[in-house]
């Protein structure tokens, strides 16, 4: 699992890339009660906002980390957000995106770099 | 910069977990097992909220009635008809009838005893000084703590300190026993939940907080929950939903103006704005504060704008607060419209990012209220 300074972590999966925030993020940002997720088919570029969330206290964005197309999206976040509190690495993932260049995944942290990141 | 003020709570919070952030001044609690449990607890059972930060202020004078007709001189209420033992929510208003602070004021037989807002205390302390001074004496209580209990068994819990709790109706002020402190408690509070709040040395709050806290039914609750908690109850929030450019009747808050004080009153008028208070409450405001309920999920915060159409044309109106109700279980808001557009069930849209969503306008409170009057 690859980790990025906006607190979102990626696990490849063959050709398609599968993202969410961290746990550390999910905490910080308090209960979760509303997402909005990208449309599937849509074309995205690193750094687009493509996800809101919305917790008790404020709205956050959330951008793609890569250059590519989405190609699943987590419907079940639509009815009950809260997932994202409860398994934010597992059950609370946002969107699979399949990435025109898998290469810039180098870029991101591992989970010993992201640790320190956190502090 | 200048150093946070903290509150005789601030160590029993940090103790237990709380998130600290800077409010008005202030080093404050906003959440401690997370805003949605704080907020759900509350409505279900009892949370223990420091409020410590808003100004107590006492007014004292040569007679009740001699401090009751100063006040009236610069509240719109009917001070002098307040029972002793008795609270009253009021308004501090400017020259045009713009809303400067919202506060709770109580007849405690020889003087008034007034609360109000943390962000506003020092205007509001230096207003009524200028106003008041000599003939009424204005004593910031700058020793005293206050804590508010609020929730359907917050009765059991204080009851079972001072019996005597349970014998107050809602807006009743008393002097309790508590633990044997001396307390000056209300039977009210903000969160639309029957509750108390409670005044009392600060050298002596911890100790009761830590008593209440003991009990099974309490929980602490910060500042995040206690602003979601209002927002169902459909009160106010000075600064967002009521300020110096809403006049009472616009804000609904024209019930606040009593008989005696409005035209054709034997008091009429005599406080600051009653010319134009007093004509919008006889001619009807041309906008109103109203409950909004966003159709989707999505909160709809302060400052969103909102249309009388899907597409086209200028804002009417613009959101003053608005988040997720936790107990409604959907987003609320409030803010204000146009009379033509403010029945309930009326739809009209606002504007989030960049999309215009349906909202349906909404009775207040969004929460039916638990008072025990």
């Amino acid at each position: 699992m690859k980790y990025t300074e906006e607190h979102e972590w990626l696990l490849q999966d063959g050709d398609v890339v599968v993202v969410g925030i961290t746990e550390h993020a999910a905490e910080q940002l308090g209960d979760i009660v509303f997402v909005e997720l990208p449309e599937v088919g849509a074309e995205v570029s690193r750094d687009d906002e493509i996800v809101v969330i919305e917790s008790v206290k404020a709205a956050s964005d959330i951008l793609a980390p890569l250059d590519g197309e989405i190609v699943e999206i987590n419907e079940a976040l639509t009815d009950n957000p809260g997932l994202v509190n409860e398994d934010a690495q597992g059950d609370g993932w946002f969107f699979k995106i399949r990435p025109s260049d898998l290469s810039p995944m180098e870029d991101y942290m591992d989970e010993a770099a992201y640790k320190d990141f956190i502090g | 910069m200048t150093q946070s003020l903290r509150t005789p709570l601030y160590d029993l919070h940090v103790e237990l977990g709380a998130k600290m952030v800077p409010f008005a001044g202030y080093d404050m609690p906003v959440q401690f097992a997370g805003i949605m449990a704080e907020h759900k607890h509350t409505r279900a059972r009892a949370g223990l909220f420091d409020v410590s930060h808003m100004g107590q202020v006492v007014l004292s004078g040569a007679s009740m009635q001699a401090i009751a007709t100063a006040f009236e001189t610069l509240v719109p209420m009917d001070v002098a008809g307040l029972g002793e033992g008795r609270q009253r929510y009021g308004l501090f208003l400017n020259e045009s009838g713009g809303i400067l602070d919202d506060l709770m004021f109580a007849n405690r037989g020889d003087h008034l005893f007034v609360v109000v807002n943390a962000a506003c205390k020092g205007a509001d302390i230096a207003r009524m000084k200028a106003a008041l001074e000599p003939d009424v004496a204005v004593t910031p209580v700058a020793d005293r703590a206050l804590l508010a209990l609020q929730g359907p068994m917050a009765e059991s819990v204080l009851s079972g300190l001072n019996a005597q709790a349970a014998q107050m109706r809602f807006m009743d002020f008393r002097t309790l026993d508590l633990d044997g402190v001396e307390c000056w408690v209300s039977r009210s509070g903000y969160t639309g939940e029957d509750g108390y709040e409670i005044s009392l040395p600060a050298a002596a709050a911890e100790t009761l907080a830590r008593r209440l806290l003991a009990h099974d039914d309490v929980q602490p609750i910060g500042l995040g929950a206690r602003d979601s908690l209002r927002l169902e109850a459909g009160l106010c929030l000075y600064g967002h939903d009521i300020d110096e450019t809403v006049l009472p009747a616009e804000a609904g808050l024209g019930w606040a103006i009593q008989k005696v004080r409005r035209a054709g009153g034997a008091r009429e008028g005599g406080f600051p704005g009653a010319g134009p208070v007093l004509a919008q409450i006889a001619e009807g405001p041309a906008r109103r504060r109203v409950g909004l309920r966003p159709g989707g999920r999505a909160p709809m915060r302060e400052g969103v704008e909102l249309f009388a159409a899907a597409t086209g044309g200028d804002p009417v109106g613009r959101i003053t607060s608005g988040g997720f109700g936790p107990t409604v279980g959907g987003p609320v808001a409030m803010g204000y419209l146009p009379v033509g557009l403010a029945a309930p069930g009326t739809e009209v849209f606002g504007e989030l990012r960049g999309k215009r969503l349906p909202i349906t306008v909404s009775a207040l409170p969004f929460v039916a209220a638990g008072f025990k009057r």
